[in-house]
């Protein structure tokens, strides 16, 4: 309760310089628009609708091509480990690939798919997959090898040794691929989303390009806001507890 | 099978035979003559020490008998069955616990269990529990593995072990991490629950007072190449106490032809 009162404190104190700023006059308020307007635009967008619609469509994207790196990502992931001709050819493709900044694929994906949802889900897949595979080829090989021959004598090989040994025992490198992967995936959508009207979908980038089209920069920070609340929500979410699961199990929490 | 059957005494007899059993591992152009002709028998419900210096091929033998590595030449069997792969009638402790954290204590125990048809969960439940009794740790069911100090850690191995009710126990310096104090305690309980459940263990140690306060019979390697050189029958009533002045006799003798068979520069633990 304390610490949920201690970052309720900080926002607040955020909020009332940056209103502060914005009275002092020191930059035009079409530069900078009081925290107050900001609010009524997301006030406003979230009546008619827009903001919504344009959240679903950019979440969705997200998600899609998110789940779909990751069922890719684990079995390949899992696969490079195990056969070194695997790890000699996929392995070393994803590790240069994992490299190049996500946001790389988009001008080829819509050359390939054109202003479409396939071109989106193509950025979202590229930008998840090579991190999912080279974190969980990575876990695998942390994986002590005394975990696998105890196993042994008690009665598990094949494909029970790695479901229920080399799998859980390499978790906590794998969710931390699954986050890094999800961080990839989430800023190469929103450069996409950004750069590119896509036809079949207007997403957050897109309200976020109209605002600065439109000058209306209350439009832009409030769309900025959204995008760092979904940011957080999905490591809440999603990651945080994983996270907590494996510290406890573990034991490497603070 | 029922659930009486799991934890009834009445297992059937073990015996394991060795013999002629070679093994070298290669790697690179160095190549390591770990066992050399090495034959041995162990009776039903022995317990065996086998102890010497680092790299005498004591533990390779141990990880053959478990099946985990072939020999290159010779043969074991355990009631004259050959032995080429793991089976849970020879089950093995580790000197690292090899507890998988991912699972909870009773988790653990249960994880051979599950490997093993025949029993419905509930069952297996119960199984798992009589032995986290049997190791003292029947209030740590939930507990974590880094919840557990070493020796309970070695505690819930042993359980583990013991669950599918081997006929067998292969320790590989199970106690080699622990302080004295908690290595004393589970001296102790091995040599009870080995009398309880009747099983024949093979135990690997450099420590020649453990190797005599445990073993009916302690077995001294040599290495390069790793050979049998000279066996000791220890006598003493049990439970025997570590610290007994009886057991310093065997302990002397032993020290003294281990001195003789290796060369001064290998270190061995007293």
């Amino acid at each position: 309760m304390k610490r949920v009162g201690l970052a309720a404190l900080f926002f607040a104190a955020l909020f009332v310089g940056w209103e502060l700023l914005y009275r002092s006059g020191f930059w035009s308020p079409v530069l900078l628009p009081s925290p107050l307007v900001v609010g009524r635009y997301l006030w406003e967008a979230t009546v008619d609708g827009s903001l919504l619609s344009a959240t679903l469509v950019t979440v969705k994207r997200l998600f899609l091509g998110y789940v779909f790196g990751l069922l890719l990502g684990l079995p390949l992931g899992l696969l490079t480990a195990r056969f070194r001709v695997l790890a000699d050819t996929l392995g070393l493709m994803a590790l240069g690939l994992q490299a190049l900044p996500s946001v790389c694929w988009v001008p080829l994906a819509l050359l390939w798919f054109g202003q479409t949802e396939a071109a989106m889900f193509f950025v979202v897949v590229m930008g998840t997959l090579w991190s999912v595979i080279i974190a969980t080829d990575n876990g695998v090989r942390n994986v002590p090898p005394i975990y696998a021959r105890a196993a042994r004598t008690m009665g598990s090989s094949g494909l029970h040794t790695w479901l229920y040994v080399i799998f859980p025992a390499a978790l906590p490198f794998i969710v931390g691929g699954m986050k890094q992967g999800w961080a990839f995936a989430w800023r190469s959508l929103m450069a996409a989303e950004i750069y590119v009207t896509i036809l079949s979908g207007f997403g957050l980038g897109h309200l976020l390009h109209y605002g600065r089209e439109l000058n209306a920069m209350e439009q832009v920070i409030g769309i900025m806001l959204v995008l760092l609340l979904i940011g957080l929500l999905a490591d809440k979410i999603f990651f945080s507890p994983w996270e907590r699961f494996l510290h406890h199990r573990w034991g490497t929490a603070k | 099978m029922s659930l009486s059957d799991e934890v009834s005494v009445e297992a059937p007899a073990a015996k394991l035979s060795i013999k002629g059993v070679s093994k070298r591992f290669v790697s690179g152009k160095r190549s390591v003559h770990a066992l050399d002709d090495v034959s041995l028998d162990v009776g039903e419900g022995e317990f065996v020490c086998l102890v010497g210096p680092s790299g005498c091929g004591k533990s390779t033998l141990l990880n053959l008998v478990a099946g985990l590595d072939l020999a290159d030449s010779g043969q074991i069997s355990a009631d004259g069955i050959p032995i080429n792969a793991p089976g849970r009638d020879r089950m093995v402790m580790f000197q690292e616990a090899a507890l998988f954290p991912w699972l909870d204590v009773l988790g653990n125990v249960m994880f051979g269990l599950r490997r093993k048809p025949g029993l419905t969960d509930a069952e297996r439940c119960k199984v798992a529990e009589f032995y986290l009794r049997l190791v003292g740790l029947e209030k740590f069911h939930r507990a974590f593995v880094h919840e557990l100090s070493g020796g309970m850690k070695q505690r819930v191995a042993l359980a583990r072990a013991l669950a599918p009710n081997p006929r067998v126990l292969l320790m590989d310096e199970p106690f080699g991490a622990l302080d004295a104090l908690t290595r004393e305690q589970l001296y102790g309980d091995i040599q009870r629950i080995w009398q309880q459940r009747k099983k024949t263990i093979v135990f690997v140690t450099h420590n020649v007072r453990e190797a005599a306060c445990l073993g009916d019979r302690v077995v001294l390697f040599s290495p390069h190449p790793g050979r049998i050189r000279e066996q000791f029958k220890i006598d003493l009533p049990r439970p025997r106490d570590i610290n007994s002045v009886e057991l310093a006799r065997h302990t002397t003798a032993i020290t003294a032809a281990l001195k003789n068979h290796v060369r001064p520069e290998a270190e061995v633990a007293e």
